[in-house]
């Protein structure tokens, strides 16, 4: 059994998360302190809320510097979620200039409308398609549906980390894997049976 | 390429159980909100709306205790309204398992709130609704308290307060038509469909797919949240998107 952080910085949304890794057969800890963190062998950054506030409460609570030593020095797989996988990037432009945790080199833009139907934010259920063969994608074949809830989105620096986009808003990158730290823009604890799927790869790929 | 079209059901809870009524009134008792919780969930719905019909009226904060319950077997994304005043209920209901909540009174009486809660918590878990009631022909006027105080404002103008203000979608329901299946009232979508840039779910008198369709294309909404087609008939989200699908829009399924 996998025993899975939920990181909370109060940006809320991690009953769902926690109740989705229940349903997928992990133990979900939703926790902020770096006790619990050091015996999870997997880590989930969820988040719904505004990039800035989101980067103070980490700060605020040394989240960054107790992920740090989590993610990047013992290398436990890290699972971002919508906001969770904005914050990996080197910098957000979410209402102000804000520096992120910068583990995947990249930016976070807002969506621009790319025609009359594209409304933003982007509400709904969308196409993953599959650029680059992931375990998180394991046995999940290109362009099922998953469900979106943005108005921003990661730019990564290099193509080598983005492992999926989504035909919206002139296309954008809905998934992200630089090494053993993951990041998805869409929901996989609300989009059902293909999103526990994608939790189940996260919890069962190896270390 | 647009995102794809929604099908969202609506329950709607007063006291301990779902109700559903015709024109905000005439309110029938329609089982267990957990059990339609669990049916919508089997059956993979795209979005769930509920709402809390008369916590504002009775002055109640949304119960938390039971949205708590109901998120626990919904992964599938939830819309919950009913009673949200402060940032701290909102807080709270994404805390419990809300994917967004719905404003509907306050977003009139303190629209500052739908600021306050998009800087804290993103334009995308906002949902501004609207009750409007048709005055001469044409004109509308926008309801709270369940319909039942009218606001002298017009749906149209409210809904770009709302937009500008942060609201990530708006969710507009014709009053008369509630609980007809009578079709949605198109001239009332497009209005407020073409009057934002966010997307617009259609509410209010869903008989048919093909009312849908027509909420979709006529009406320019981005979703269609019904009710009674659901409670009360044979028809089911999964057949209404596969109607939609023959008639050319994007669905999931």
């Amino acid at each position: 059994m996998r025993t899975v952080g939920i990181v909370d910085y109060g940006m809320c949304n991690l009953d769902s998360v926690a109740r989705a890794v229940e349903e997928c057969g992990g133990v979900p800890v939703v926790t902020d302190r770096a006790k619990d963190l050091d015996v999870a062998n997997r880590i989930i950054l969820p988040g719904v809320g505004a990039f800035p506030e989101a980067m103070r409460n980490i700060k605020e609570r040394s989240l960054d510097q107790i992920l740090y030593e989590q993610v990047i020095d013992k290398r436990i797989p890290l699972l971002g979620i919508c906001l969770g996988m904005q914050l990996l990037a080197t910098r957000g432009w979410e209402g102000e200039e804000t520096a992120g945790l910068g583990w995947i080199d990249g930016e976070i833009r807002r969506l621009e409308p790319s025609g009359e139907d594209t409304r933003i934010p982007h509400v709904g259920w969308n196409e993953v398609q599959v650029i680059r063969g992931s375990p998180l994608f394991r046995g999940i074949s290109s362009g099922r549906d998953f469900y979106f809830v943005h108005s921003y989105h990661f730019c990564p620096r290099a193509d080598s980390d983005v492992i999926a986009s989504t035909p919206y808003a002139g296309g954008f990158v809905s998934a992200v894997q630089h090494d053993l730290i993951f990041g998805v823009q869409f929901h996989p604890e609300k989009s059902q049976r293909v999103g526990f799927q994608v939790l189940k790869n996260f919890l069962t790929m190896e270390d | 390429m647009s995102t794809k079209v929604r099908v969202m059901p609506t329950l709607l809870f007063k006291n301990v159980g779902l109700v559903k009524g015709i024109g905000f009134d005439s309110w029938r008792r329609v089982g267990s909100a957990m059990q339609a919780v669990k049916v919508y969930n089997m059956r993979e719905v795209d979005e769930l709306v509920f709402l809390d019909i008369t916590a504002t009226r009775e002055g109640r904060s949304p119960d938390f205790d039971t949205v708590d319950e109901l998120a626990d077997e919904c992964f599938m994304p939830l819309a919950v309204g009913g009673g949200v005043r402060t940032v701290e209920d909102v807080r709270r209901l994404l805390q419990v398992g809300a994917d967004k909540v719905v404003i509907n009174t306050a977003a009139v009486e303190m629209p500052e709130l739908i600021a306050d809660v998009a800087k804290r918590f993103g334009s995308q878990c906002v949902i501004v609704s609207i009750d409007a009631r048709q005055q001469a022909k044409g004109t509308y006027e926008a309801c709270t308290h369940s319909g039942t105080v009218s606001t002298g404002r017009d749906p149209v103008s409210l809904a770009r307060k709302a937009e500008e203000m942060g609201a990530g979608e708006i969710l507009i329901t014709s009053i008369e038509r509630d609980g007809t299946m009578r079709g949605y009232d198109l001239d009332l979508t497009q209005r407020v469909s073409e009057a934002v840039s966010v997307p617009v779910i259609a509410s209010g008198g869903a008989g048919s797919y093909e009312d849908m369709a027509q909420a979709l294309r006529v009406g320019k909404a981005s979703a269609v949240a019904a009710a009674s087609i659901f409670h009360f008939t044979q028809q089911t989200p999964l057949e209404a998107k596969r109607y939609l699908r023959e008639q050319g829009l994007r669905v999931r399924l």
